[in-house]
């Protein structure tokens, strides 16, 4: 069974810390994800760009509206995702607990169905 | 029932949730005990939290929590048993001798968690589920907290607990003292009930179970006191006391501070005196057990650091013995890094590499022990498994740590 989990984090603030500090997260970022491929976990993962570089289309009546981004005020925002092979909803919520976006984000885990 | 005259839905939403944390399972009993069985009981109990949670931010707190949620708790089982078509004759008995003891005031309740826990061990009850129906029971956790600590679903485990407070049910198993001979049985699964608890709260990086810590160490001292003769249940005692001593100094800040970088004047000097007395008790019981065994580990560890004896070999020595009487995992592991801490890296890596790989794949502390072994044999291998080690922890403080040393390795 394949888990999305959605990495929400608060961009501007990482964009904020020094150097050093976001090359730490980057390297958890690189061994969580090593951690998942070593355990044959591992689907696909990709960091995403930032909310303002984000696009919203929109096709009514036959002209498209296109919106920039940011979409929400929220303050987390989605920020990448990984897609990950678990057994069942509870060992991909132990793989999410690892994430180190659980840690000062939060990571939603949504299953995903086949259509086969 | 007297009420403060202002309400602070705050402070009384606060109130009722102390009043869960510390009073569940200590309620529970004292239904359970006089009849009403334990499913029931935890029915009528939900009920009185859910009006308390109604009626407390209105009326404002009572003044005696316990003594309210009680009375709301047996109103509702005299409800139940109203509408119940079932009724088993002892019922009205059952109701009457709570409502004799109603006008007791908190203070007075008897601790009855013990004999609770001792249910929860009747042989009627499938031993694997013992330990987390006391869990829930008397501690009052819930099925994913439990389920963390067996290394299992939430989902499965609580069926499983439904499932057994339904035999207690339908088997009748009364709530009442075991006899002497099966006591010895049972106090074995009610010690490692408090020990999955303890370990339970030492899991949660939000340290949000500190009380269940207290709780705990206050259920093995009353099992020793109950049950003097048994060794291990002392050497329990001095377990959890050795390992909750150093509790402030594992992470004064948000840092996470191995054994050996502790500042010591952070550790609980009564603590540490209980457990070296409650081990000595033990040992001169003369039997051994898993807990006397890691008690006694903690006890070398600690000298060490207070009065800088080198015990290391004695380490590895007991947990050579360990690995006799209760073999795991989490042991081999643990001897690995005690060979090392010795001085003996190749050898602390061939026990390691004796482990079926398959089984230690997804599991940080085979990798951060097998990554401090390989640092310290300068294999290049170390910056790899410290890195394994990083990605499988679930604690950011933990991860910080080990990005250091993994560091300190590359530098």
């Amino acid at each position: 069974m394949q888990y999305i989990l959605f990495l929400y984090g608060d961009e501007e603030a990482f964009h904020d810390k020094p150097h050093a500090e976001q090359e730490r997260i980057v390297g958890e970022h690189m061994a969580f994800s090593q951690a998942l491929s070593e355990s044959g976990a591992m689907v696909s993962g990709n960091p995403l760009g930032r909310p303002s570089a984000g696009r919203i289309v929109r096709q009514r009546g036959g002209s498209q509206l296109v919106e920039n981004g940011p979409f929400s005020d929220a303050k987390e925002q989605l920020g990448g995702y990984y897609i990950i092979e678990a057994s069942d909803l509870d060992e991909a919520l132990d793989w999410a607990a690892k994430c180190p976006a659980a840690s000062d984000g939060a990571v939603e885990v949504r299953p995903i169905w086949s259509i086969e | 029932m007297e009420h403060r005259i202002t309400p602070d839905p705050q402070r009384s939403r606060a109130t009722a949730e102390v009043v869960a944390r510390a009073s569940y399972g200590r309620l529970v009993a004292w239904l359970a005990a006089r009849g009403a069985g334990i499913a029931a009981a935890e029915d009528a109990l939900a009920d009185a939290f859910v009006k308390a949670l109604e009626r407390w931010p209105i009326d404002g707190p009572p003044d005696n929590p316990e003594a309210w949620l009680l009375t709301a708790a047996r109103r509702k089982l005299i409800d139940a048993n109203r509408h119940s078509q079932v009724r088993h004759g002892a019922m009205d008995d059952i109701l009457r001798s709570i409502d004799e003891r109603d006008s007791a005031p908190a203070a007075a309740l008897p601790d009855e968690r013990l004999r609770l826990m001792y249910i929860c061990a009747h042989p009627a009850i499938d031993p694997s589920i013992r330990t987390p129906l006391m869990l829930q029971t008397v501690l009052g956790l819930d099925a994913r907290t439990i389920a963390g600590a067996f290394l299992t679903s939430p989902s499965t485990m609580g069926q499983r607990l439904v499932r057994a407070k339904r035999k207690i049910a339908e088997a009748r198993i009364v709530f009442a003292d075991p006899d002497p001979e099966d006591l010895a049985e049972r106090t074995e699964a009610v010690l490692d009930a408090i020990y999955a608890a303890f370990g339970a709260h030492f899991d949660d990086a939000q340290r949000q179970g500190a009380g269940l810590a207290e709780e705990a160490l206050f259920l093995a001292r009353l099992v020793a006191r109950l049950t003097p003769k048994t060794a291990e249940a002392h050497g329990l005692v001095a377990l959890i006391a050795f390992i909750h001593a150093r509790d402030a100094a594992r992470s004064p800040s948000a840092a996470y501070i191995p054994f050996d970088s502790q500042d010591t004047t952070l550790w609980r000097v009564d603590l540490i005196s209980e457990a070296e007395l409650s081990l000595a008790t033990a040992a001169q019981l003369a039997t051994h057990g898993r807990y006397q065994l890691e008690a006694a580990i903690q006890s070398a560890h600690v000298a060490r650091r207070l009065y800088g004896a080198d015990t290391r070999r004695h380490v590895v020595m007991l947990y050579d013995r360990l690995l006799t009487i209760a073999p795991s995992v989490a042991a081999i592991i643990a001897r690995a890094a005690a060979i090392n801490a010795a001085g003996e890296p190749e050898q602390a890596l061939i026990s390691l590499d004796a482990i079926d790989p398959q089984r230690v794949d997804r599991h940080q502390p085979y990798w951060a022990t097998r990554a401090a072994i390989a640092a310290r044999l300068n294999l290049p291998c170390a910056v790899d498994c410290y890195q394994r080690a990083i990605g499988l922890s679930d604690d950011a403080s933990v991860r910080s740590f080990l990005a250091e040393r993994q560091n300190d390795v590359t530098a």
